[in-house]
């Protein structure tokens, strides 16, 4: 078997005397797309925070191309190829939409303070392919018309998709999205649905976390389903949706 | 609407700024154009500070520690070692930038007003240090005296108006050399912490290391302003270098709003305004006071607030957009 994209082994993160997550392991096979999901207050955004590098882990390893990357800095950790999503929007959002996705740019950029103190030639050249490139990222998700719009100013809808070509402009081997369907509406959530599996196609592993199950179950070809900290189930979306722990977690027990 | 791109304006107002002030001695006596020399320096220090406090949004009011250590290095340098001050210019630039690398360090993940507390107390060390005669070279209260002037092409430097000249060639050049810094990766990454420092760190951008690289150009330029005030003035002593001068720098940008243009105005009001006052000297500080509480109500964001960047699209792309535009169109 191949090595996998992404492995949590035994990871566990304590807030106080609160285990977040308690021993969480689990795989991300390349190319795949993963689905986790939970009650709220299960730990699903702390584990993208611990791969993201926002948290260190108290305990366990997370391994990234077979390479542990629980000592990097968040930023260091996009530089290796995992982008993220906020599950609450962080754009730029006194800056127009194109400035957000060359931000995601920047980090496969070079220019420095000098060069562009003084505008070499070579950051000149530089800006221009950035452009280009932020350009074909907005293309990407259909925002085009709007590249010089504040993102502020743009509908919650659009703003997820900015999020997301801000996420991929930085070249991502694994995006993490962070209920990128929350606040989008039906026909919104289907151009997202699309959009996901355009992402997959480029050759991009993506992690989701998402409450819509429609959503879930269309594009995610395993699911990971959390409770308390604890994984509770994992497998093929339908056999997950079917566990009676998954439904006990979210529906309750029937004594 | 047509998508097409937009005229830059920027370099026009630019143009005629540049030769309005090259004109402007011509209409000036000695007085007003010591004023504006002192106008001058003011600007290349608030613009020095707008970098840090204006771009990156770091709230810093320790600024005068910084043309401090240039200043009294050009000082020291040039009494003791007689270097001429011409090249002690990017000496100062590179200890002030040194010195506040040095101190960022430790302070730069702190947050708001909790790195102006730590920075008001940095300008008052440096202050406290050259009162007390510091390594018995900073001269005490007294100062440093006997500077020699700057000397460029074989003409001394002396006159307010060769300063005139002098000093505001560096201001526009400042202008200039900001205004690409701006304009770049460089100033982007700023902005984006600026916004958001979370999300700035999380799309990749190494977000400690730009806030230090601020701190030190802003301190880089402010030592080679320190220079050359210490150039000017010939003796330089602990009075120059206070907490006041670091809260007015802090105003000139805050009250300007952070463009270029806007600190330009706030420095103008900050350290022009006062000498067209001269005549109710007594109520200066109340005028000041009075004016910055009223811009706080009615205009927070300052005077004149940054401009958007403006990005030329290639072709290709705006006739993509407007392609697009139409088509839509028929489709209706």
């Amino acid at each position: 078997m191949d090595t996998p994209l992404l492995s949590l082994e035994n990871v566990t993160k304590t807030f106080g005397g609160i285990k977040a997550v308690n021993n969480m392991s689990f795989d991300v096979a390349d190319g795949s797309v993963i689905g986790i999901i939970g009650p709220n207050g299960a730990g699903k955004t702390t584990v993208f925070n611990l791969i993201t590098g926002n948290y260190v882990p108290d305990g366990g390893d997370i391994r990234f191309q077979d390479k542990s990357i629980i000592k990097l800095k968040p930023h260091e950790i996009v530089e290796h190829g995992i982008a993220r999503t906020f599950q609450s929007i962080r754009l730029f959002s006194n800056l127009p939409a194109i400035e957000n996705v060359l931000s995601g740019l920047h980090c496969r950029m070079k220019s420095g303070l000098f060069s562009s103190l003084f505008r070499l030639k070579s950051q000149q050249m530089e800006e221009k392919l950035a452009l280009d490139r932020a350009m074909q990222e907005l293309e990407f998700v259909g925002l085009t018309s709007m590249w010089n719009a504040r993102a502020g100013s743009l509908s919650y809808g659009n703003q997820r998709l900015l999020e997301i070509a801000r996420a991929l402009a930085s070249d991502p081997k694994l995006i993490i999205l962070d209920e990128p369907a929350g606040s989008m509406n039906q026909p919104e959530t289907e151009v997202l649905i699309a959009l996901i599996q355009a992402i997959q196609k480029r050759g991009i592993t993506i992690m989701l976390i998402e409450h819509d199950m429609g959503l879930v179950m269309n594009v995610c070809e395993k699911l990971v389903a959390i409770e308390y900290g604890m994984k509770i189930a994992e497998g093929k979306p339908e056999d997950v949706r079917n566990n009676p722990r998954v439904i006990e977690a979210y529906l309750g027990r029937d004594d | 609407m047509i998508f097409k791109n937009t005229k830059n304006t920027y370099f026009y107002l630019f143009g005629i700024f540049a030769l309005f002030m090259a004109f402007l001695p011509c209409m000036l006596n000695t007085y007003w154009t010591a004023v504006f020399v002192s106008v001058g320096l003011g600007i290349l220090l608030s613009l020095s500070l707008n970098v840090i406090l204006g771009q990156a949004g770091i709230f810093h009011m320790g600024h005068a520690a910084f043309y401090a250590v240039g200043a009294y290095l050009t000082a020291i340098l040039n009494t003791r070692f007689g270097i001429p001050v011409f090249y002690l210019i990017p000496v100062a630039g590179i200890a002030s930038a040194l010195f506040a690398g040095l101190v960022a360090r430790p302070i730069i993940h702190l947050r708001g007003d909790y790195l102006l507390m730590v920075t008001i107390g940095i300008v008052e060390i440096v202050r406290i240090a050259l009162v007390n005669d510091l390594g018995g070279l900073t001269g005490g209260a007294n100062g440093i005296f006997g500077i020699s002037r700057p000397e460029l092409f074989g003409i001394k430097i002396k006159k307010d108006i060769q300063f005139y000249y002098l000093i505001w060639t560096f201001v526009f050049a400042t202008l200039i050399l900001f205004y690409w810094l701006h304009n770049s990766r460089f100033g982007r990454a700023l902005s984006c912490i600026k916004e958001d420092d979370i999300a700035a760190e999380g799309c990749g951008i190494n977000v400690t290391h730009y806030k230090t690289a601020a701190f030190m150009l802003g301190a880089f330029w402010a030592g080679m302003a320190g220079t050359l005030f210490a150039a000017k003035m010939t003796i330089i002593s602990p009075g120059s270098f206070t907490f006041w001068d670091s809260v007015l720098l802090f105003a000139a940008v805050i009250l300007g709003g952070g463009s270029q243009a806007g600190v330009i105005l706030g420095a103008f009001l900050v350290f022009g305004l006062p000498e067209i006052f001269r005549g109710f000297a007594d109520a200066r500080m109340l005028i000041f006071g009075i004016a910055l509480m009223v811009m706080m109500i009615i205009r927070p964001q300052g005077i004149i607030p940054p401009a958007p960047r403006s990005y030329i699209l290639p072709e290709i792309w705006l006739k993509k957009l407007n392609n697009r535009i139409v088509s839509e169109k028929t489709q209706d």
